[in-house]
């Protein structure tokens, strides 16, 4: 279970703070993310894609260690919040740049592309610009791309943040889907305790560039003991 | 309608008094040369010698501008991929130099590096290759164009790509992107609706070039249109041949305005603001190597005529010119010249906001009213369409019945300069005085502000800073300028440029040299001044 995500004794330096990050998280579970703002969860999440390197430790995903691999060698698939999609390309074209980054594409991953879409909920808008869809429409059309990549692990920063309430909802409803379809990884920031009880299997804390707590969702929400995590859940 | 009546009534006066004094300006200049001998015009319009001139001019701005543009792209795409290079800051700084140099100094500093005796061809030389480049004709002047083209293309493409998102770049490293597929499906699409604009802007700036051919061209080979109806006024005296030529210049720039209008804008909102994203893609050996070069080949080439200027200038006596009476002289002439210009800039700018102002503020502004607020924004941007030389010419008709061109001289000078400086002080000026009003009309509107109460108290502390940045820009604009003057230029005007251009013409390049540095440096000091108020004012 713990060949999911590896983070060993890292040590990192970004201006004038200092990160520490030491944990194993399983494979095939969704973990959260949260704490407060700057504490130090995008890093966390850009040492695992390969944004950041640390400069002490080991960083291991899928069993794999990846510590000096560049970001499209690592096993992993991003959702950002926003600009998910080139804005100047169709739908087609962004999700099959997931399968092919010169989209030189067979007619198998054609098909695998419009199967993707199908699968979000955007069958038949192969050929619409992202300025045509909703915020909504435009994350669904990142997690199709998610979908082709076929990755055992899936990052996502704070997706659902700029979608109003009703739409978070229904996004996790179709995450929790392809989660369980392809028993991925799913690491996810999130700012809402709501959204981590709904999706998560298990949190983590972050506060000030350190891992303050990593348990279950049930045992992390009814923890009473951590000020800045009481503060976080009473949010 | 946060104005009182009065207010509104005063900025509709003065919109219209400015609009009617630039357009009359205009207009008698344009008007004199139609009405010159218009037979003897219109026969000579489409002669072999103005049909060669106007393919020369054509030609060397195509390819100028295909130089300037195709060479800064894979300049401010090494810049965009490399935002740890050594020094990019001022690499990136360095590139708004020569837009703020005046044309004259930037075409000695080449002419010392690319001259006959200079670096390069001294080089190649030594190298045992006795073909050397030329400096003088078409390879002159592209080679000018793009020192100071090529920095101003780089700034504008190197903006577009820094608009892009941050995650564009993130995930292009994520999905395995090699250079061409970031370049075929992230840069390219960034950049391409912006060379049009750019391309436009270039092709203009180099079709209506005069300095530069003036110095390096000339000749019947390498004449653009300006610098023939310059010609024609001054050394041939044939007015007809010079009416002729500047009723083509207005056609080639109305139809390159027009081509401009309906390409969309590039603008350098977010170059050198020190935005930069970080870029996993093209960690390569053979990509690193190759911006490097792109950098370093383009940061010396802009680097190599300024260190010659400022060579060539610190071996002139400098103490001695600068306490010559010629200096001295040409300095307080320059000086005045280029303060009433500014001031008059100034004066023009607010007239012209006041009337567009007013007729925002109407509820309902009748389409009078509206076409009125357009025109005014049209008019200030008039001397694009009617070049310098060709208002010197139409004026240079007006006034020579009169008797002594040479007494109005200094007064045409400082309204043509006033009319080149208005577009760019306009772009400063409005939009600072517009947030301004958003800021603060409700308010004052309620506590009754209004008049001089409202200029002391609430108006000058905050558009102080604007309006000094805009006074520099119009001076250092004029200070440098010797387009205007070229026409008018005699032993009773005489600018520092125009100083520095005849001592060039009389061989005396040591003095040339000493004066141009001095000039150059106040102009760059004045654009500075003025280039780092304007971002104080946009953003803040």
């Amino acid at each position: 279970m713990a060949d999911g995500i590896k983070l060993e004794n890292v040590e990192l330096r970004l201006g004038t703070t200092d990160f520490r990050f030491d944990c194993a998280l399983p494979s095939g579970a969704v973990t959260a993310i949260t704490g407060p703002s700057g504490s130090g969860k995008s890093t966390f999440l850009n040492i695992i894609a390969g944004f950041e390197v640390p400069d002490m430790g080991r960083v291991f995903v899928a069993g794999e260690d990846v510590t000096e691999k560049h970001p499209s060698e690592r096993p992993v698939s991003l959702v950002f919040q926003d600009h998910n999609l080139f804005a100047h390309l169709d739908l087609f074209t962004n999700v099959g740049l997931g399968i092919s980054p010169s989209l030189t594409l067979s007619p198998e991953h054609r098909k695998a592309i419009s199967q993707a879409l199908e699968r979000v909920g955007l069958g038949g808008y192969e050929k619409r610009l992202p300025g045509t869809l909703s915020g909504g429409e435009r994350q669904r059309a990142a997690f199709a791309r998610a979908l082709v990549r076929n990755k055992p692990v899936l990052l996502m920063d704070e997706p659902f943040a700029a979608l109003d309430p009703g739409l978070r909802i229904s996004m996790a409803g179709l995450l929790l889907d392809l989660h369980r379809e392809t028993g991925n990884t799913v690491l996810i920031v999130t700012h809402d305790p709501k959204e981590l009880n709904r999706l998560a299997d298990r949190a983590l804390f972050i506060e000030q560039g350190q891992i303050m707590l990593e348990a279950p969702a049930e045992e992390f929400l009814g923890r009473r003991d951590i000020p800045s995590l009481l503060e976080f859940l009473s949010s | 309608m946060l104005l009182t009546r009065g207010e509104r009534r005063r900025g509709v006066a003065w919109g219209l008094t400015s609009f009617a004094s630039i357009a009359l300006f205009v207009a008698i200049a344009v008007v004199a040369l139609l009405s010159w001998d218009a037979d003897g015009a219109q026969s000579r319009v489409f002669t072999a010698y103005t049909w060669r001139i106007l393919r020369f001019t054509l030609w060397q701005a195509m390819l100028s501008t295909l130089l300037s543009v195709g060479l800064a792209l894979p300049v401010a795409l090494a810049l965009a991929r490399r935002p740890d290079f050594p020094c990019r800051t001022w690499i990136v700084r360095l590139l708004a130099l020569p837009m703020g140099l005046p044309v004259l100094i930037g075409a000695l500093g080449l002419i010392g590096i690319w001259g006959r005796q200079g670096l390069i061809n001294g080089l190649l030389l030594t190298l045992g290759l006795d073909q050397p480049i030329s400096i003088y004709g078409l390879s002159g002047i592209l080679l000018a164009h793009m020192f100071f083209n090529l920095p101003l293309a780089t700034r504008l493409l190197l903006a577009a790509l820094e608009r892009q998102p941050a995650e564009y770049w993130l995930l292009s490293a994520s999905l395995g992107m090699k250079p061409l597929s970031v370049f075929r499906f992230v840069e390219w699409p960034a950049v391409k609706n912006v060379i049009p604009g750019i391309g436009a802007l270039v092709f203009m700036l180099c079709a209506t070039s005069f300095t530069l051919v003036l110095l390096l061209g000339g000749g019947p080979a390498a004449t653009t249109l300006e610098v023939a109806i310059y010609q024609s006024l001054r050394f041939d005296f044939d007015p007809p041949r010079a009416v002729a030529l500047a009723l083509l210049q207005i056609v080639i720039t109305g139809v390159i305005l027009l081509a401009m209008a309906l390409l969309p804008a590039p603008d350098d909102q977010g170059a050198a603001s020190g935005r930069t994203s970080r870029r996993f893609d093209g960690q390569a050996l053979s990509v690193r190597l190759w911006d490097s070069f792109a950098i370093l080949a383009a940061t010396v080439f802009l680097i190599m005529p300024l260190a010659s200027i400022l060579a060539a200038g610190l071996r002139a006596n400098l103490w001695n010119l600068a306490s010559s009476a010629a200096f001295l002289a040409a300095a307080w002439t320059s000086f005045s010249i280029a303060l009433s210009a500014g001031l008059l800039t100034i004066v023009t700018s607010l007239a012209m906001i006041a009337g567009r102002e007013a007729v925002a503020d109407m509820k309902k502004p009748a389409a009078s009213a509206r076409g009125f607020a357009a025109m005014l924004a049209g008019t200030s941007s008039l001397v694009l369409l009617v070049p310098p030389v060709v208002l010197g010419t139409g004026w240079f008709l007006v006034l020579q019945p009169l008797g002594d061109v040479g007494r109005f001289a200094p007064l045409l000078v400082a309204v043509i300069n006033m009319l080149m400086a208005l577009p760019f002080v306009m772009r400063v000026l409005e939009p600072a005085i517009e947030t301004h009003r958003q800021r603060t009309a409700r308010l004052s509107a309620s506590l009754g502000l209004s008049g001089p109460s409202r200029l002391w108290h609430i108006d000058l502390p905050v558009l102080l800073k604007p309006l000094a940045t805009a006074l520099s820009f119009a001076m250092a604009l004029s200070l440098g300028d010797l387009g205007a003057v070229a026409l008018f230029g005699s032993n009773d005007l005489v600018t520092l440029p125009w100083l520095v251009y005849s001592r060039l013409s009389s061989y005396r390049t040591n003095d040339a040299d000493g004066l141009a540095l001095m000039l150059g440096i106040i102009c760059l000091l004045l654009t500075i001044l003025g280039t780092t108020g304007r971002r104080g004012a946009e953003n803040g």
